[in-house]
């Protein structure tokens, strides 16, 4: 059974006013998570396969390529690993 | 300077990050290590590695000799009148916190002032707001203009007979802007109060005298220039650190320390400044290496690095300018006034969004506040985004930085 740790590295919160969470996938696993992320989300916007600009359940993220997530507005730890349980497995 | 050249000395300069060849534009938060200074750090420790002073053996007389050379090294670089001058810390932090809590909490007392500016990093704030809380003392802030520099009409006017201490940063973590510290001194002395200066981003990018500027106290990092983390120096003129009360307790610090039966208890002298700020066993390592850093860039000129990184900031500034209309540059653009730190923004990105992209290119920069929350407050700012320069960079750099935040345009 997968788990969301199996597939994220690290969860940090930005420095600045806007507190976003980046959220690193791990190295071996960052383009199945991404494969998961974007067969869930809605895609609005995509740059040269680089930046994925998404929504899902209202909520407004962005992927990069390299493996890492930054999303906006997340009000705590649970309601990010919620999201992250949806998207990811 | 031959910047081609002198990558061939830094070997993590050789990696690819996400399939592309670093561009390590992050200098402002640490430097990269030259070849010399990893080997001066290897070599004491296959070759030297013993604790310093105190003992007889011929190792720990190596070692001293070499850690005493590093100090005299660190403080002829910054032309400091003694060696006895130069402390050595963990870093510019470590530094103030020295001066704060050492001369601070014994020479501030309730309604004393101590002036710092808006635009000084957390490190030069949080150690004054900590003590001020203890002895009562008045903090001023001077304020900054919209465009990142310093407020001097306001900095001086805040000058009262009850200031004791002004502390400034040379040179912005932010902006980049160079403050006339010297100035300051002049007029801190004046109305009788010290000057420290933070040389966290001036020390390893320009030339620093202490005795030109007069400067009380000059607290500098190693790791911004080109050493190894966990070392840096403190600089106090001989006459302050004699009088001032040691730091932290135990090891090197003490002179002597002898039980009084009568008492019951330890009398403690002190050690001479400047081991007397010396608590502990040093890093021995860090220092050498330090020193090392400092021959690696004495033999550059520290003249050619300051030209060099301002030849860089506008050929930048010039190419950011033009090559994408969301992009906004924060602070003065009048490079002259600057070091080689760029403070910029895209629209409809956060400074996360725009290093994440930049990371995806190999390229690593800053984002958020740079420990600067009340300058981006100025700025009225959430967070920025930040690029900054040193030896090792080129224009062929610059060239693909630019050709990234353009892609941002498309977004």
């Amino acid at each position: 059974m997968s788990t969301v740790e199996d597939y994220v590295a690290r969860i940090e919160g930005t420095c600045g006013a806007e507190k976003d969470v980046i959220v690193v996938f791990k190295y071996e696993k960052k383009e199945e998570a991404i494969s998961r992320i974007l067969k869930k989300a809605e895609l609005k916007n995509n740059l040269s396969g680089i930046i994925y600009e998404l929504t899902f359940q209202g909520l407004s993220f962005r992927v990069y390529s390299s493996g890492k997530a930054i999303f906006r507005s997340i009000k705590n730890k649970e309601e990010l690993n919620s999201i992250l349980t949806a998207l990811l497995l | 300077m031959e910047p081609h050249r002198i990558r061939e000395d830094f070997p993590i300069l050789k990696r690819e990050v996400n399939g592309n060849p670093l561009i390590y534009f992050d200098n402002a938060a640490t430097t990269q290590k030259p070849r010399q200074v990893i080997e001066a750090e290897k070599n004491f420790y296959e070759n030297h590695n013993a604790n310093v002073h105190r003992a007889v053996h011929t190792l720990s007389q190596e070692a001293t000799e070499l850690h005493e050379n590093a100090r005299a090294k660190i403080a002829h670089f910054i032309n400091a009148k003694d060696t006895s001058e130069l402390v050595f810390v963990r870093g510019t932090t470590e530094a103030i916190n020295l001066v704060a809590y050492s001369w601070g909490l014994r020479n501030l007392k309730r309604d004393d002032e101590v002036l710092l500016s808006l635009m000084e990093h957390h490190s030069n704030i949080v150690p004054w707001e900590i003590i001020s809380k203890i002895n009562g003392f008045n903090i001023k802030y001077a304020k900054v203009t919209p465009d990142g520099t310093l407020d001097y009409e306001d900095f001086e006017n805040k000058f009262t007979g009850k200031t004791k201490i002004a502390c400034l940063s040379q040179v912005s973590n932010v902006s980049g802007v160079i403050n006339d510290v010297k100035r300051i001194a002049k007029v801190a002395h004046e109305n009788g109060a010290l000057m420290l200066v933070d040389g966290a981003q001036s020390v390893p990018h320009m030339p620093v005298d202490v005795q030109d500027l007069d400067a009380d106290f000059l607290a500098f990092s190693g790791h911004k220039m080109l050493a190894p983390t966990g070392i840096g120096a403190l600089y106090g003129k001989k006459a302050l650190l004699e009088k001032m009360a040691p730091f932290q307790g135990g090891g090197e610090m003490i002179k002597e320390v002898s039980f009084s039966q009568e008492q019951q208890r330890c009398g403690i002298s002190w050690n001479d400044p400047p081991w007397k700020f010396e608590a502990g066993t040093p890093n021995i390592a860090g220092g050498i290496a330090l020193a090392e850093a400092i021959t690696y860039l004495e033999r550059l000129g520290m003249a050619e690095v300051f030209k060099h990184e301002r030849m860089l900031t506008d050929y930048a500034l010039k190419k950011m300018k033009s090559c994408c209309k969301k992009l906004a540059l924060y602070g003065t653009l009048d490079t002259p006034r600057k070091c080689g730190i760029i403070p910029f923004g895209i629209d409809g990105m956060s400074s996360h969004d725009v290093a994440l992209l930049l990371d995806n290119y190999g390229i690593m920069i800053r984002s958020g506040y740079h420990c600067a929350q009340p300058l981006h407050q100025v700025f009225k700012l959430q967070s920025s985004a930040r690029a900054s320069f040193y030896i090792y960079n080129t224009t062929e750099e610059v060239d693909r930085f630019v050709k990234v935040l353009k892609e941002a345009e498309q977004f």
